[in-house]
């Protein structure tokens, strides 16, 4: 293994090892109640950048992954009684299948059509889930979550720890695309896709690749939702909240490595979850927005690139 | 005989939904089918025409009339989007298709939440003395409040038609998205062109929010539910076919009212988005665009 590799690995450690300890050591469950939403959107983030940031592809419908696995982990919990961990697991492999469905039916097109098809798929899954009475319709179905095992002091602790093993192996697998051959792929993809096709790279497989790993990812960071909220209804977990952020995290911290996702999501989750508690949701949304349109346009590298050490690799 | 007017009363109902649909596709088949900027803004637009009216409207102005009136503003505003856009992304050499995406969709998101601020979030509608009654022609029961937005449609359609094909300007129009290199020799500048071009596309955005705040209330994320719909008929009809949107569009209308009277009325969101993958699938150049 190269050095820093090593040292990804050890960052992990240490990373899971506090999420094991931080519970018995921070007594406020809060912190750990809204500390979780911070890792969800890390793990959206990181999810979205897998085929928004390596490949180019803007996918607009973070939000309907991420409910499809809300809904699937909630129906399978509640419905076969399956264990937590399957639960995510189904939902990953749900995400993957919806990505490859959704891919391959547009991206063999330009990236324009993907990411407009990528807006109508939140509208068309709200849509299934408001009509499949099982799923509780329009109304919303209360999941009373897993009992929290003993080497965690409480429910929103246990849900915090989860959110994390689920964030870091996001971001494992993020880096693991990013350094191997599917990555370099992804990158040809960005740089041209015309000139890779011709230089023989596996465009429309890479993309397909990117299109279930992302899908997974962003399905999983939806699973334990359920447990977290003990009550799932399709405005929420469909919201478009998820859809801008998993646009504007990765945008805004950086998309060339597995780095800028991370960092964006950090920041802009924490600065939601404060203004969300002090000001008003609606503001903060704008805030977003603002923000977004402004890194767009001023600073497309994002953070990571305005501060970081890829500033001297070519742009595209 | 009672399923048979039920078919006949979506059907017309259909037709007259699909040419609203194909008023508020109208500025993206600019935009998007003719310029080739993705403006995902522009059924938010729409929306901000809508509560342009509204605002006319508690003044007592006719809704048509106040369309009319906003038509300059909404072309001014237009005209400033487009200058925006062109200094962030068309001097740093050519705009990347996904970051202009990402900008109207923060810009969306902006009007959408200002709106909200403004006017609050609750629905709003304009009452009129037509609105309220229905046209009876035998068994068909058509509603005023959908038969005179369903009118307005072909009429900006045709004008906007007949502007793009017909006179010098609306030819540059069409040319600048062709060959810009071309359009300068020629002695236009094309970014005035297509300054122009979008203000025009954004001044029909109030004509649209007139038609879409008399067939209904609306509030201010309504814009959210027509993305799918407009950009089906922008890239079915084949980007930049005109006409072709308003057949789509009324394709579009009466494939969601046979699915509202005869599955449920929750399923038709989801119509046009389906109509769209699937066409995308099978026929990505569009019903009426030329193979490229």
């Amino acid at each position: 293994m190269k050095k820093s590799s090593l040292l990804f690995l050890a960052g992990v450690i240490i990373v899971l090892a506090l999420g094991f300890l931080m519970p018995w050591l921070l007594r406020n469950p809060f912190y750990f109640f809204a500390g979780y939403v911070v890792l969800q959107y890390v793990t959206i983030a990181t999810g979205w950048n897998i085929l928004g940031g390596y490949a180019g592809y803007i996918n607009f419908g973070a939000a309907g992954f991420f409910g499809a696995g809300v809904y699937l982990s909630a129906f399978l919990f509640t419905t076969f009684g399956l264990p937590l961990p399957l639960c995510i697991l189904a939902s990953g492999v749900f995400g993957a299948i919806l990505g490859v469905l959704m891919g391959y039916l547009t991206l063999r097109i330009q990236g324009v059509y993907f990411a407009i098809a990528t807006l109508g798929l939140v509208v068309v899954l709200e849509t299934i889930v408001h009509n499949i009475s099982g799923l509780g319709g329009a109304s919303g179905m209360a999941v009373y979550g897993p009992r929290p095992p003993a080497w965690s002091p409480g429910p929103s602790q246990f849900n915090f720890t989860v959110m994390l093993v689920i964030a870091v192996a996001s971001v494992a697998l993020a880096r693991w695309v990013e350094i191997s051959w599917i990555g370099r792929g992804l990158r040809a993809v960005r740089a041209s896709e015309d000139a890779a096709e011709c230089s023989g790279v596996p465009t429309l497989r890479l993309k397909l690749v990117a299109c279930a790993l992302s899908g997974a990812v962003l399905a999983a960071a939806g699973a334990p939702y359920p447990f977290y909220t003990s009550f799932v209804e399709p405005v929420t977990a469909f919201s478009l909240v998820i859809g801008l952020n998993a646009i504007a995290m990765p945008l805004i911290g950086g998309t060339r490595t597995w780095v800028g996702p991370v960092i964006g999501a950090l920041l802009l989750a924490s600065v939601q979850q404060i203004a969300t508690v002090t000001i008003s949701s609606e503001l903060n949304i704008l805030f977003v927005g603002a923000v977004l349109i402004a890194f767009v346009a001023f600073a497309p590298g994002g953070i990571s690139d305005l501060f970081g050490r890829n500033k001297g690799r070519a742009r595209s | 005989m009672l399923s048979i007017d039920i078919l006949l009363n979506a059907i017309v109902t259909g037709i007259l939904l699909g040419s609203v649909y194909a008023s508020l596709a109208l500025g993206l088949g600019i935009t998007f089918g003719i310029l080739h900027i993705p403006n995902i803004a522009h059924p938010t637009l729409v929306v901000a025409g809508a509560f342009f009216v509204y605002t006319l409207a508690q003044w007592g102005f006719d809704p048509i009339i106040a369309a009319v009136i906003g038509l300059v503003p909404f072309y001014l505003l237009g005209v400033a989007l487009y200058a925006f856009y062109s200094t962030v992304f068309e001097r740093k050499g050519g705009a990347n298709v996904l970051q202009s995406l990402t900008l109207f969709f923060g810009l969306s998101l902006v009007i959408e939440i200002l709106l909200s601020l403004g006017f609050g979030s609750e629905l709003k509608s304009v009452s009129v003395s037509y609105i309220g009654s229905s046209l009876k022609l035998g068994v068909l029961t058509v509603p005023y409040r959908l038969l005179i937005p369903a009118l307005l449609a072909p009429v900006t359609i045709a004008a906007v038609w007949l502007y793009l094909s017909r006179t010098n300007s609306g030819t540059a129009i069409r040319a600048v998205a062709h060959e810009e290199r071309a359009l300068s020799i020629a002695g236009l500048n094309p970014a005035s062109v297509k300054r122009h071009a979008f203000g025009i596309a954004t001044a029909t955005a109030v004509i649209a929010g007139a038609a879409l705040i008399m067939v209904g209330p609306i509030e201010p994320f309504a814009g959210r539910y027509q993305i799918g719909r407009v950009f089906a008929i922008v890239v079915l009809a084949g980007m930049g076919s005109i006409p072709g949107s308003l057949v789509i569009a009324i394709i579009i209308g009466i494939a969601e009212a046979l699915v509202s009277s005869y599955l449920n009325p929750s399923w038709s969101p989801g119509v046009a988005f389906a109509i769209l993958l699937l066409g995308l699938a099978l026929r990505p150049q569009g019903l009426f665009g030329a193979a490229r």
